[in-house]
């Protein structure tokens, strides 16, 4: 598979929020509007490329060469853990507005299951290391580019009459399930 | 009985999925089949409760600067072993969970009992709350599947019980289905919580996956 058909599979065709369900917390709570989910979704981005960058060789030269593959879930954890920390640190530092409108999401990142996902699936695809970092960078797009759809949606609904039994998240997750049938519409996009 | 009062808490005033509202990924994911689904609650609430246990035990001694690490490291090694148990004697259900069975790791109703309730209370308040809170999940994911279920596929535990004249409405098994059903059930949630709202619920904790 060339890299260009792995990016655009893993940002639209399979676009982690839509398709593959998750990072979805983050989905709900940091859409609330366009800076805050571009902030969040490039804090993502960047995460993740560098844990990409970590996890892959830990894995490839350290845990297989040793036998030790049954520890991949706990080191990946701890490696993306530490990398939160980090980033933290970094904005704290040299952005701190956009600290403080990340609040509680931030630390949160470490759960984020978005990034662990993409360095698990980067080994179970057995994808080589620059095809590891085109598929981080086109999971992390994804989610960056389903937090914005959400986030001009959401300033519609603001103003629109939303029946009282969905009022508050439910709709948003009615708008999910429209936006992800739209989404199928590229199933056919790469082979 | 304070053990049914925690114990019954999870399963309904503080249900995780539907009140509290964490822990959302895996239940979209998984739940295209009831099969799936139970499989899921189940290694969730043994994950779960083992993690609350050792975490209780060892809640004196655990440094707080600290902790968030060592709270890792433990979810962590329960939920390789679900993994390999689950690969080494139930290899369909593991291959159709495929990649969510490791993310359970960073469930965050894990994560968020352990810190707010495994980490300060003795393991005889800890035990109904592992169970109840992962037996909460496990009864609204299986719910959801079952819609799905019956719907996408016309069956219930891979048994056709609407028959072959009735043609399977494709939508509730893919994705966007998926979306819908759980849309409904927060619904119902909110509903419910309308209901109980003279208990105070603290959603801090709530805001990963």
């Amino acid at each position: 598979m060339n890299l260009f058909s792995i990016f655009i599979k893993a940002f639209l065709i399979d676009n982690i929020v839509f398709m593959s369900f998750l990072a979805l917390c983050p989905f709900i709570g940091m859409s609330t509007d366009e800076d805050k989910s571009i902030g969040m979704g490039l804090a993502v981005t960047f995460v993740t490329v560098l844990a990409t960058c970590v996890t892959w060789p830990i894995y490839r030269f350290i845990l297989e060469p040793l036998g030790l593959k049954f520890l991949q879930t706990l080191a990946f954890i701890l490696v993306i853990a530490a990398l939160v920390q980090l980033v933290e640190f970094y904005l704290k530092k040299s952005a701190p507005a956009l600290y403080g409108a990340m609040g509680i999401y931030l630390a949160l990142i470490t759960t984020n299951c978005a990034i662990l996902y993409v360095t698990l699936n980067n080994i179970s695809k057995e994808f080589g290391f620059i095809e590891s970092l085109v598929y981080a960078v086109g999971v992390a797009l994804g989610f960056l580019l389903a937090l914005l759809l959400l986030a001009g949606i959401r300033r519609r609904i603001k103003t629109s009459p939303v029946p009282a039994f969905l009022k508050g998240t439910p709709i948003l997750f009615i708008c999910a399930c429209l936006l992800s049938m739209a989404f199928m519409g590229f199933s056919g996009l790469v082979k | 009985m304070k053990f049914w009062k925690i114990f019954s808490n999870g399963l309904i005033n503080e249900n995780p999925l539907l009140i509290l509202m964490i822990g959302l990924c895996s239940s979209l994911a998984v739940t295209t089949s009831v099969a799936n689904g139970i499989g899921m609650g189940l290694s969730m609430t043994f994950v779960l409760l083992m993690s609350e246990l050792v975490i209780s035990i060892f809640r004196k001694l655990i440094p707080p600067s600290v902790r968030i690490p060592i709270f890792i490291i433990v979810i962590a090694a329960f939920t390789t072993i679900i993994d390999y148990v689950l690969q080494a004697y139930f290899p369909d259900l593991s291959a159709s969970m495929g990649l969510f069975i490791p993310l359970i790791v960073v469930n965050c109703i894990i994560m968020g009992r352990v810190e707010a309730f495994a980490s300060q209370q003795p393991i005889i308040n800890v035990i109904p709350d592992g169970l109840g809170m992962g037996l909460g999940y496990t009864w609204v994911l299986a719910a959801i599947s079952l819609v799905r279920e019956l719907l996408g596929n016309g069956s219930i535990l891979g048994f056709p019980v609407l028959g072959s004249g009735y043609t399977p409405i494709l939508f509730f098994a893919l994705p966007p289905g998926g979306f819908l059903v759980f849309a409904l059930f927060i619904s119902l949630g909110l509903f419910l919580k309308s209901r109980v709202s003279s208990n105070t619920v603290n959603r801090d904790k709530a805001g990963c996956c």
